[in-house]
């Protein structure tokens, strides 16, 4: 039994990353089941990824990172918009080729940085260890601003996810509903880089939320779901990178995919042997 | 006061942005009566339905829709779209799926009553449906799920419902049940402008338009509904005089690469 609590009693650092994984769990759980209902995956993965160049910025200027990613989120969820709106192209690939320019820029702007590699690779997969009780307060407060907007929007988001035409006919701006959407999505990338990195928060928000869509009958449901996912998958990462010594975060976002491809498989076996009873049946 | 006309349609021109899909659109539609939209695919019938609820604004002429412009009367009509049985199913039970027809009346926060549940549920009751009330949207078929669309729209309880191909998808004695509800929605005052490839449903409607990327003819059913008049719709020909109609659109695109279809 103690090996599953004692390292989390004796390690302060240990017990922050546990409450900051619970914290990215509960945001990504909430903001992750738009994504996979709206089918935003992609816009998600280029927020996630284009906020490196304003935390490389930041880093460079001695400023803090999370300030860095908020400007460059902004930025990006502005260009998204626009591509989406004006581009002739499919959005597909405007898209994806201004999310790699994006993470392109960013690491030139690291590589200016005395100590490089170090810098890239905490961006990039974060350092849950080393996480400050500072930075677990402002993710408290915007885990709380994320499911405070997604109680009192509940409405226009289900009529969005459902149809963005029947939320504009029942009075609910689709415009304006789907770019609070978006800015949801980049406050859960903001807050969840420093325990994951850049490259990770991806699988975070679609991970759980995955699996959960395939078990839930309900979209609150599926966040709640979705949030446990999470946490069941921050505290087994955590704990086997304490205990074999691994990178807590690609650990942490292993044991969440692995947990979608599980739910995948028996899903697929229930549904099969449901098909097949009814063949008999016939 | 209420305006008694719930559609009127001035030298109306519908389309995407700067291209014009119908022009010189002309009719009025008084409350409590039907409107038939016939047409293929691409003739412009989604579009004028789209005008009509605020989605998409009149490029020109002038359109009142119930008293006021489309976009200020959209939260007192009921729009059903066209839905795709190869879309994500959300997960969602039915009776969550027709309880969205009352968020319009109480916006963000307002709090459902009783009233709205009884609303709820006769409107599953009339599609046949009751039973289906705490089934997963995506343990239904196509024709059941299209039942629960059809029941959002009719929770809606509105003074005019715009349908754009209800009946796709549904099987005969479904279809009956639809036009019941129909039936009853006019009984109450309600309009009801629907875009079909049904002309047997054209013929039970107040008024016909006949769509080929522009007006082919509008009037009553049984008068504008001719030989000729389809040839120019669908570029077929049908002998009118068999009876019961057994008529098979044969789809012939207008425009193959319309906004509709991107």
């Amino acid at each position: 039994m103690n090996l599953f609590i004692e390292p989390f009693l004796t390690n302060s650092f240990l017990l922050r990353a546990l409450i900051a994984g619970v914290l990215v769990s509960v945001s990504c759980g909430v903001v992750g089941t738009f994504i996979v209902l709206r089918g935003l995956a992609f816009i998600g993965d280029a927020l996630a990824h284009g906020v490196l160049p304003g935390i490389a910025v930041a880093i460079l200027l001695g400023i803090p990172g999370i300030v860095g990613a908020a400007v460059s989120a902004v930025v990006m969820i502005g260009g998204i918009s626009l591509i989406t709106n004006k581009s002739t192209l499919s959005s597909d690939t405007a898209i994806g080729l201004l999310f790699v320019g994006m993470l392109a820029l960013g690491v030139v702007i690291v590589s200016r940085s005395t100590t490089f590699t170090g810098d890239l690779v905490r961006i990039l997969f974060g350092e849950i260890l080393g996480i400050d009780t500072q930075s677990v307060i402002l993710q408290a407060v915007a885990t709380l601003a994320i499911i405070a907007t997604a109680v009192i929007c509940a409405r226009p988001f289900l009529l969005l996810c459902f149809s963005p035409e029947q939320a504009q006919v029942s009075g609910f701006s689709s415009r304006f509903y789907h770019n609070l959407m978006l800015a949801l999505i980049a406050v859960a990338v903001i807050i969840s880089f420093q325990t994951v990195g850049t490259m990770l928060v991806f699988g975070m928000l679609l991970a759980p939320a995955g699996a959960a869509a395939l078990l839930a009958r309900r979209m609150h449901a599926m966040m709640i779901y979705a949030s446990i996912i999470g946490i069941v998958s921050v505290y087994s990462g955590l704990l086997v990178s304490y205990q074999f010594n691994i990178a807590a975060g690609s650990a942490i976002v292993l044991v969440a995919t692995l947990i979608f491809f599980i739910v995948l498989l028996v899903k697929n076996l229930q549904s099969a042997s449901l098909q097949k009873g009814a063949l008999h049946n016939d | 006061m209420t305006d008694p006309l719930t559609i009127s349609a001035k030298a109306l021109a519908i389309g995407y942005k700067d291209e014009t899909v119908v022009g010189d659109i002309n009719f009025e539609l008084a409350s409590g009566q039907s409107l038939a939209l016939i047409g293929t695919n691409g003739s412009g019938k989604s579009t004028l339905l789209k005008t009509l609820v605020g989605l998409l604004p009149i490029i020109k002429g002038e359109l009142k829709v119930l008293g006021d412009t489309p976009a200020q009367s959209a939260h007192r009509l009921a729009y059903l779209s066209q839905f795709h049985a190869s879309s994500f199913i959300l997960p969602l039970c039915a009776v969550d799926v027709v309880r969205m027809g009352r968020y319009a009346e109480h916006g963000l926060m307002g709090k459902l009553t009783g009233a709205d549940e009884d609303l709820i549920h006769d409107s599953m009751e009339r599609m046949g449906i009751a039973r289906l009330v705490n089934q997963p949207l995506r343990a239904l078929s196509g024709g059941q799920q299209q039942r629960v669309y059809i029941s959002q729209a009719l929770a809606r309880h509105a003074q005019m419902l715009v349908l754009d191909e209800p009946t796709s998808g549904l099987d005969a004695g479904a279809r009956e049940i639809y036009q019941q509800a129909v039936h009853d929605e006019l009984a109450r005052g309600a309009s009801v402008v629907v875009a079909t490839h049904d002309i047997q449903e054209a013929l039970g409607c107040s008024l016909t338009l006949l769509l080929a990327r522009k007006v082919i003819a509008i009037g009553r059913g049984a008068e504008v509904i001719t030989p000729q008049s389809l040839l120019e719709t669908f570029g077929i020909t049908i002998n009118l005089d068999q009876q019961p109609l057994g008529v098979t659109v044969v789809e012939r695109d207008h425009c193959c690469d319309h906004p509709d279809k991107r």
